[in-house]
């Protein structure tokens, strides 16, 4: 078995203690809420905290607050399943339950934060390994050494930014909660993030998410989350579509987010979409324009499962059903050719 | 073979180690610990191949907490699991074959110890250029270019090429000619319990190990050849194994230097393999290009085939010699094939060794053969269930390579099958993007052959009688999950008519259990359920005569049944099992007997022969019905029905449990698992999260038929269980596919994107490499040695 290197685990009893513990103990120190990334990780020596402060314990990180003053508040150290099974948040945000509910397995769910989930590192099959097997293939940049292995030529890291609450967060427009030395300070997701395999957290070290606030305004509004993975259970997404969509009495588009995951190295919101949409009675040649624009926009690499020829179509496809759901408009399958391809023979 | 009703065969019986398992209580090698003892860890290499030039140890072996560091130099003795093909070593000795290859091993204080030590290993190595790829290895044919010095031509481990009946005149006599190539990928076993050794040495200067292993007696011989320790030194006990497919069927590096290091330090040493190694360690599917081509007439009857496959082999033989020639052996049980050619060759390349994965070398060229017959009864407009049933091998025949089929049920496990999957209806008849697709198969039960030629029993039992009636089974056969300690208490329980509950199983331990050749080629069952008969037998023997004495009784009319001794005709007239073993014990002495098998001889003699012989094969047929989105070109697989010809199923549950098993497993190889290297010869994705295997989600109904042919040579009838399901399934879900969407994917396993590539009309085909195969062995039926058929 991989074993866990040694730290020193500590168990601070407020956020604020935490927060002055990470800052004290700088860059030696990691926060570990259910530990589901961070552990397996520090096996693979991909991370190497001397220290660990554990936010499990926070009571400030706790509840759900389905129905407050700006929005719905959810603590960011709400596990996984908590959050997928919360009736409130099912009712009116299928699209966060459903991709809370979609990450790994039950038991990853039980012990896995919402915190975390935002938070999770970024991936690539160069980096997500042992250290033997970095070590052996020649370490990148991420951790270990200078040069990206999945294209080398680039500046920076293109690992895969994997988390499947994230696009949802910011399809609604949710804002985070961050607790720093110097207090709170509120932050939309969408600016959390940033196009950067190694840096894809624009947040300080020291500043801790306390807790999810999605606002009033995406109460009224359709929301859902299609994810690919390879199986139903385990994998990471290596692409997710969320949208969400706010639609008049009159069926007009009031509002309209798409965002993809796991096609870039931050979630990627479909600008086309807004522009398309908004104002206007969606028909079914719109989704085709917003699906071709978002597949525009989507540039997987061949650094997670399913090669990027694929995941590229399958932007296209994923939104555009994603789209069809939200506004309950039929879409045709595509035209598949009628002959059926030549039998492939051999010399 | 008598018409007696059983009591225990036939019945839905909890597993003897069900319980165990279930509560957690059995102890596989992993939980295991003695006091001293050392966690050992393997330096393994990380280039794919590399000639060592020097190792540094003395900075491990100065570490705080570590025992012993040895390295190639230690056990400089060759093994493997094949007498002819002996090229591995514990430890690397001139070269590195694979990323993964071990070059050193320590023993430490703990696992982290073992571990920090690795890194102060410095080893001096000089890079070599890799061979990745079956064509790099066909190409590279320079002497400096080899990866092993001893086989005859640069890179190529074996090559084999037989003719059965006139090739050319059965192509001229054929109306059409197919022709179509297949690639089968590579896939590992992923057995849930990763290898693990305890060895403990002394004080008596003998060796005792604990190895997750399914084939105990074949690791005590190479252990002997290793540690140059005679064989009566050594202990080999097989623990627990929580899973094998074939994978732990190698004697293993591990296994070599846990016993080592146990000898230098004087104290018990356990190595267990990480999830990582267990991808380095390997053995599993050989990838396989395939070329195949058939001359049928027009009413779909073959005339002639001609079939060559090209494996892939990685960095040492393994098993490879036998998986060449699987490849070829066994196109011939299935369907009438009058004149049949066979070119195979099996290439060394620098990724991890294949060898036996469930099915060992058959499924590729099932696959290849079942997706073939699917396109040709397509192209001649003949239902493909058709093709297939107007030309079954018939039963008590020899087929054109010298092959003894006994018994067949394939006939009725294709109508049952269809039956039930209402073929009929639904083949071409479904909506676009569902399909069904149907296949079917044969498989060996039990090789017919020892792997190192001698002429001793493949199998043997011993039974002793307790006073009080207990009954203790001793067998060298080793349970990997399948059931067959189970299988040894059910045998004993119907032959003495007791419960198998009250039945005490000893197996796999070389101290104590006579020989039986090990979990692999679906032996077991036939075997030791032959020679534990056998067994009883002798010792009823005895039984009859003090309790026909007793009871004033014929022996003819006793039997044994619910615990007692009785007369058939009187059955009040009894005594119990335990009042008659105190007798047969007062009259002959102390109770106890063997019983042995060996497989029958084979009407085959040519060189090659002895591979694809076995006393009796199995059949299966498979119908998969599955779903494919158009857009997304994702697949669901609905529902598959399997119908098994098992012979006799001495336990329905545990045949279905071997049938879900072998569909899962099969989907899996078909659909999403691939073992692939990068340019630098590293795995892709070593780790149980990003290599593929389905999920009970992906799992859909599986529907099990089990037909019972009653086959003369096994016992109470029975024949393999264990892996021919597999077999039928993967062409199935390809036949499917093509029903489903029109597309052919003849190249595993069918991702979305290539089905998608292939919607497209971009999926290249498979190409099969160009290669010089030797001149042709031939052989006709009848040319061999006449041998009775039993019946
Ligand atoms: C086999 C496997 C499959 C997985 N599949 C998926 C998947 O399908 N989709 C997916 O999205 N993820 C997946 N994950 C990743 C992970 O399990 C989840 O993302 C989980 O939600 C992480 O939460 P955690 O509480 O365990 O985070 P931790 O591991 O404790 O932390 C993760 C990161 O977040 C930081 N962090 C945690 N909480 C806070 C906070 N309150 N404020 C600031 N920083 C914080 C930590 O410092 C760390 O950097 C998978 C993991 C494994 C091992
Ligand atoms: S994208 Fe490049 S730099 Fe980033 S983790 Fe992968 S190999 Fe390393």
């Amino acid at each position: 078995m991989l074993r866990l290197p040694d730290f020193t685990y500590i168990r601070p009893k407020s956020l604020k203690e935490a927060g002055r513990l990470l800052a004290e103990l700088g860059p030696e120190a990691m926060a570990v809420a259910g530990g589901t990334d961070l552990y397996p990780k520090m096996k693979r020596g991909q991370f190497t905290p001397r220290y660990l402060v554990s936010l499990r314990f926070l009571p400030e990180l706790r509840g759900i607050r389905p129905g407050s003053k700006e929005g719905m508040w959810i603590g960011a150290g709400e596990t996984l399943t908590v959050v997928a099974k919360n009736p409130a948040v099912n009712k009116r945000f299928p699209a966060l339950a459903h991709a809370a509910g979609s990450v790994s397995t039950p038991a990853l769910r039980n012990m896995g934060t919402i915190g975390g989930n935002v938070f999770v590192d970024t991936r690539c099959n160069y980096y997500d390994q042992t250290f033997f097997w970095r070590q052996a293939a020649g370490f990148c940049m991420k951790k270990d050494g200078d040069i990206c292995l999945v294209a080398p030529k680039s500046k920076s890291c293109l690992a895969v930014f994997s988390s499947d609450t994230a696009p949802v967060l910011c399809s609604l427009g949710a804002v985070a909660l961050l607790a720093g030395p110097d207090g709170l300070r509120k932050l939309p997701f969408e600016q959390i993030y940033r196009d950067d395999g190694m840096h894809f957290v624009t947040k300080r070290d020291d500043e801790l998410l306390r807790a999810i606030l999605i606002p009033r305004a995406a109460f009224g509004q359709r929301n859902v989350y299609l994810k690919l993975r390879r199986r139903g259970s385990f994998d990471f997404p290596v692409l997710g579509v969320a949208a969400a969509m706010a639609l008049d009495r009159e069926g007009i588009c009031r509002s309209a987010r798409v965002v993809l995951t796991a096609v870039a190295s931050a979630p990627v919101v479909v600008e086309e979409a807004s522009r398309l949409l908004e104002g206007k009675k969606v028909s079914r040649e719109m989704i085709e324009a917003v699906a071709e624009a978002a597949a525009k926009v989507s540039h997987p690499v061949d650094n997670v499962d399913l090669d990027y020829w694929y995941r590229k179509r399958m932007t296209r496809v994923y939104v555009k059903r994603a789209l069809a759901e939200l506004t309950g408009l039929k879409l045709e399958t595509e035209k598949v050719p009628q002959e059926p391809v030549k039998d492939e023979k051999g010399p | 073979m008598r018409e007696k009703k059983f009591s225990v065969i036939g019945k839905p019986l909890r597993k003897v180690d069900a319980l165990a398992k279930s509560t957690g209580d059995t102890r596989y090698a992993d939980d295991l610990e003695l006091s001293r003892m050392l966690y050992g860890k393997l330096l393994r290499s990380p280039l794919p191949h590399a000639r060592i030039r020097g190792i540094k140890t003395d900075r491990a072996a100065k570490l705080k907490g570590v025992y012993a560091v040895i390295t190639g130099a230690d056990l400089p003795e060759r093994f493997g699991i094949m007498p002819s093909t002996q090229d591995e070593e514990a430890l690397a000795g001139e070269k590195v074959r694979h990323v993964g290859d071990p070059v050193a091993a320590v023993a430490a204080s703990s696992e982290a110890v073992a571990e920090e030590s690795l890194k102060l290993i410095e080893v001096d190595y000089e890079p070599l250029k890799p061979i990745l790829s079956i064509e790099e290895a066909l190409a590279c044919t320079e002497e400096s270019e080899r990866i092993h010095a001893w086989n005859r031509r640069a890179n190529i481990q074996k090559a084999v090429s037989f003719e059965f009946g006139d090739v050319v005149q059965g192509f001229a006599q054929a109306d059409q000619i197919f022709e179509d190539t297949f690639f089968f990928q590579g896939n590992a076993h992923l057995p849930m319990e990763q290898h693990c050794a305890l060895a403990q040495y002394g004080p008596e200067d003998k060796l005792t190990i604990w190895s997750s292993t399914q084939t105990p007696h074949y690791l005590h011989r190479a252990l002997s050849k290793v540690l140059k320790l005679p064989m009566s030194r050594i202990r080999v006990i097989a623990a627990p194994v929580g899973g094998g497919f074939g994978g732990k069927s190698d004697p293993f590096s591990h296994e070599m230097c846990a016993s080592k290091l146990a000898m230098i330090t004087g104290r018990p040493v356990k190595f267990t393999l990480t999830r990582e190694e267990t991808f380095y360690v390997h053995r599993g599917r050989h990838p396989v290009k395939m070329w195949i081509r058939t001359g049928v007439k027009n009413d779909g009857t073959l005339q002639a085939m001609h079939f060559r496959s090209f494996l892939d082999g990685g960095g040492y033989s393994s098993y490879g010699l036998a998986t060449v020639y699987y490849t070829g052996a066994l196109q011939t049980v299935s369907y009438k094939l009058p004149v049949y050619k066979f070119e195979g060759v099996r290439v060394f390349t620098n990724k991890p060794p294949c060898g036996p994965k469930r099915g060992h070398g058959t499924p590729q060229p099932r696959f290849a053969l079942e997706v073939h017959l699917d396109k040709i009864a397509d192209k001649l407009g003949i239902d493909p269930v058709e093709l297939r049933l107007k030309q079954l091998v018939e039963p008590d025949s020899i087929t054109v390579n010298g092959l003894r089929v006994s018994t067949t049920g394939l006939r009725e496990c294709i109508e049952k099958a269809a039956a039930r999957a209402e073929w009929k209806k639904k083949f071409h008849q479904l909506p676009y993007g569902r399909g069904i697709g149907f296949a079917a198969s044969a498989y060996i039960s039990g090789a017919g052959l020892p792997i190192y030629w001698n002429g001793m029993p493949h199998s043997g039992v011993q039974i002793r009688l307790d006073r009080g009636g207990g009954i203790t089974v001793f067998c060298g056969s080793t349970d990997i999950g399948q059931g067959s300690d189970s299988i040894l208490a059910y045998v004993v329980a119907e032959e003495f008519g007791v419960d198998p509950a009250d039945i005490r199983v000893v197996t796999a331990d070389t101290d104590l259990t006579p020989v039986d050749l090990g979990s692999y080629s679906s032996r077991v069952t036939v075997m030791t359920g032959n020679a534990a008969i056998q067994a009883c037998r002798k010792l009823k023997e005895m039984l009859f005569q003090v309790a026909g004495e007793a009871l004033e009784v014929p022996v003819d009319d006793l039997e044994m049944a619910e615990g007692k001794v009785r007369s058939q005709s009187y059955p009040k007239r009894a005594i119990s099992f335990a009042e008659c073993v105190e007798k047969a014990e007062t009259k002959f002495g102390t109770l106890g007997a063997t019983g042995s098998y060996s497989p029958p001889k084979y009407p085959a003699n040519y060189k090659g022969s002895g591979v694809g012989l076995t006393p009796a094969y199995s059949y299966s047929a498979s119908i998969v019905e599955l779903s494919c989105d158009p857009e997304t070109a994702e697949i669901k697989v609905e529902k598959v029905w399997i119908a098994h010809d098992c012979g006799r199923a001495f336990n329905p549950l545990l045949v279905e449990g071997q049938s879900e098993g072998s569909v899962y497993m099969a989907l899996g190889e078909a659909l999403m698992e691939e073992q692939v290297f990068r340019k630098n010869g590293l795995h892709k994705f070593p780790s149980i999260l990003d290599y593929k295997s389905p999920t009970t989600l992906e799992t859909p109904e599986i529907e099990t038929i089990l037909i019972e042919t009653n086959d003369p040579e096994g016992p109470y009838g029975a024949k393999e269980a264990g892996q021919g399901f597999l077999l039928p399934v993967i062409p199935a879900v390809a036949n499917a596919l093509f029903d489903a969407i029109g597309v052919r994917i003849d190249e595993l396993p069918i991702t979305p994107d290539k089905v998608l590539r292939a919607l497209e009309g971009r999926l290249k085909p498979v190409s099969v490499p160009s290669f010089d195969f030797p001149p042709p062995i031939k052989w006709r039926p009848g040319e061999g040695v006449e041998v009775p058929q039993k019946s």
